[in-house]
């Protein structure tokens, strides 16, 4: 493999029923400043059948070329033709840096990918640099530049490692949704849109869709979920949560809950986090009510912001909490919502 | 029908995630489990071989201390163990597990392969869809349902928003999500027979078509530049204000995190 042939950040600007999914505006927001510190540019490869006019969009959100592989076959995800079109976009194209959303749909096809052009892939991605690999000079190594340097957590969060992937190309990578930034979008601003089909003959890989049902249930997935509004025992009763379902309501978040609460029946195990339920790392996570025993906090406290609304001042919760508030939570919330329905009609 | 299984021996990071004082991860405190999602998967396959009839094999890559999932599946009612242990395949990454894990297969007669979705200390979800493309065969990750027609496999596959309902041909891969079932008790009975049952132990010469460049911590394209036990967090700012002002508290610092 000729590593010096291998230029350009790539990314999987996934989409849904042809709509982007917010990840691969991420993507391109982030493989644009990747692209700026190797001096190159960042291409969006774009998949699915009809779905070439959302290549404006993403040349709007900061993409310089677009690669659009359109068949009728690309209709819905399926892993097969999908890794089909990205590793023949690999071969012909020959990308250093090829990132993928960390979804469902990401998690399937990363894999498939990867072992098809023979590379690394490190998943679940939280962080990426261009750097020296090995971080430091080290006797007898040569110490290489222009690296994609790849930090993901591991050990359900309780470790963090910086991955690198030095010779082999391209260096792949799944990248955690709502992680990244979007950049602004500049309207009018285009893309250079090509044409690439590589071909796709059905063979025994390609599976059948016998049916696809939407929206399972419209829970979101707490898992998913960039704002969690979470209840404990505190909370009082089943119909209190009423005023976590308004707050999560205003701030378009998700209600979750502790065990206790779950316990209780007042909550379905689905939304339970921590060590016997789910591990959530939202962006904003509000413990109500919520003393914070050991095992919920091994659920939550890699949640980036922790604002914790507790009438008990020694609640274990406050020692994670970014922002504690000792207080009762049935005189805060309802002004809080009403204040936060304000702020963010107005944004 | 036969079934092979692949399942992982991990350090419980779920059912009791030690720490030392220090913060760091305390992991000579750890038990050992079979990964969560493995197990969800070896129940499936115990599941379609109650329904339908099968010989489920389990195939495990580690330590010779991984012989301890094997007899716990041996005691669910799995019927056969191998055990994939050699010195030269440590420190794999994905890329050389998987060719691992298909080199030890390529010896095996299968209509289906269940791996677990992911295993909770990597966390990649890479394993499985790296072992069907090594053996050129479909994967259907994310299962919910597993159905059998004739010489097809039928699986609700789970998206973020909606589930589709796949049909393939076996030979064929799925990973399974520990949310698909509740595994069954291993059975006084299962695990008497489990401990005299004899574990097939394969090395490196063991693996069929698998070249040594594709293997351990050499054949591994990922390389690791740095890895730190993560130092939890420490506690915050804590107020205590009166309603009004603790509303306006929050709203100031949601602006400042550009949460708002």
């Amino acid at each position: 493999m000729n590593l010096e042939e291998y230029k350009g950040v790539f990314v999987f600007a996934q989409q849904v029923d042809n709509k982007l999914s917010g990840i691969a505006l991420e993507l391109v927001g982030k493989g644009k400043s990747l692209a700026a510190d190797l001096n190159t540019e960042v291409t969006a490869v774009l998949v699915g059948s009809g779905v070439k006019g959302l290549a404006d969009e993403l040349g709007e959100y900061g993409a310089d070329r677009v690669i659009v592989v359109d068949d009728p076959e690309l209709k819905e995800y399926r892993t097969e033709p999908y890794a089909h079109a990205l590793a023949e976009v690999i071969k012909k194209y020959k990308p250093e840096i090829f990132l993928v959303g960390a979804t469902a749909i990401g998690r399937d096809l990363g894999p498939r990918v990867s072992a098809r052009v023979h590379t690394g892939l490190t998943a679940d991605c939280t962080q990426l640099d261009i750097g020296d690999f090995p971080l430091n000079p080290m006797p007898g190594k040569e110490q290489l530049h222009n690296q994609l340097l790849m930090t993901r957590p591991a050990f359900g969060g309780n470790t963090i490692a910086t991955i690198a992937c030095p010779a082999f190309r391209p260096q792949m990578a799944t990248v955690r949704p709502g992680v990244m930034q979007k950049l602004c979008p500049e309207a009018g601003r285009k893309a250079v849109v090509e044409e690439f089909n590589p071909g796709f003959v059905p063979n025994n890989k390609y599976v059948e869709i016998m049916d696809v049902v939407k929206a399972v249930n419209d829970m979101v997935d707490i898992m998913d979920a960039k704002i969690l509004v979470s209840g404990g025992r505190g909370v009082g009763s089943p119909e209190n949560f009423k005023l976590l379902e308004d707050l999560a309501a205003a701030v378009g978040g998700t209600v979750s809950c502790s065990r206790a609460v779950v316990d209780a029946g007042w909550k379905p195990k689905d939304l339970q986090v921590g060590q016997t339920g789910k591990t959530v790392r939202p962006k904003v996570y509000f413990a109500i009510g919520i003393s914070g025993a050991i095992q919920h906090l091994a659920g939550m406290e890699e949640s980036d912001l922790i604002i914790a609304i507790n009438k008990d001042e020694t609640a274990p919760i406050f020692d994670v909490a970014d922002y504690g508030i000792v207080g009762d939570l049935n005189k805060i919330l309802p002004p809080l919502t009403e204040q936060l329905k304000a702020a963010c009609a107005c944004n | 029908m036969k079934i092979v299984v692949c399942v992982k021996q991990v350090p419980d990071t779920k059912g009791g995630v030690k720490f030392k004082p220090d913060g760091t991860l305390d992991r000579g405190a750890m038990l050992t489990i079979m990964n969560p999602d493995d197990k969800a998967g070896l129940e499936a396959a115990l599941r379609l071989k109650d329904q339908y009839g099968a010989e489920v094999t389990v195939v495990t890559m580690g330590l010779p201390k991984a012989e301890e999932v094997l007899r716990e599946a041996l005691a669910m009612g799995a019927d056969k163990g191998i055990l994939v242990t050699d010195r030269v395949l440590g420190g794999a990454d994905t890329w050389a597990t998987s060719q691992t894990l298909a080199g030890a297969i390529r010896n095996l007669d299968y209509d289906l392969i269940i791996t677990g979705r992911q295993a909770i200390d990597g966390d990649t979800a890479q394993v499985g869809p790296q072992i069907s493309e090594h053996l050129d065969i479909p994967v259907i990750s994310y299962a919910q349902n597993i159905k059998i027609e004739g010489d097809s496999v039928i699986v609700e596959r789970q998206f973020d928003d909606r589930y589709h309902v796949l049909k393939a041909k076996m030979p064929c891969l799925i990973t399974a999500l520990s949310e698909l079932n509740e595994p069954r008790y291993m059975t006084p009975g299962g695990i008497f027979d489990a401990y005299k049952a004899e574990i097939t132990v394969w090395g490196r010469a063991d693996l069929k078509d698998v070249d040594d460049s594709n293997l351990g911590l050499k054949g591994s394209p990922t390389q690791i530049a740095k890895a730190s036990d993560k130092v939890r967090k420490g506690a915050g700012e804590k107020v205590a204000l009166d309603p009004g002002e603790s509303v306006a508290y929050i709203m100031d610092k949601l602006k400042e995190k550009h949460v708002i």
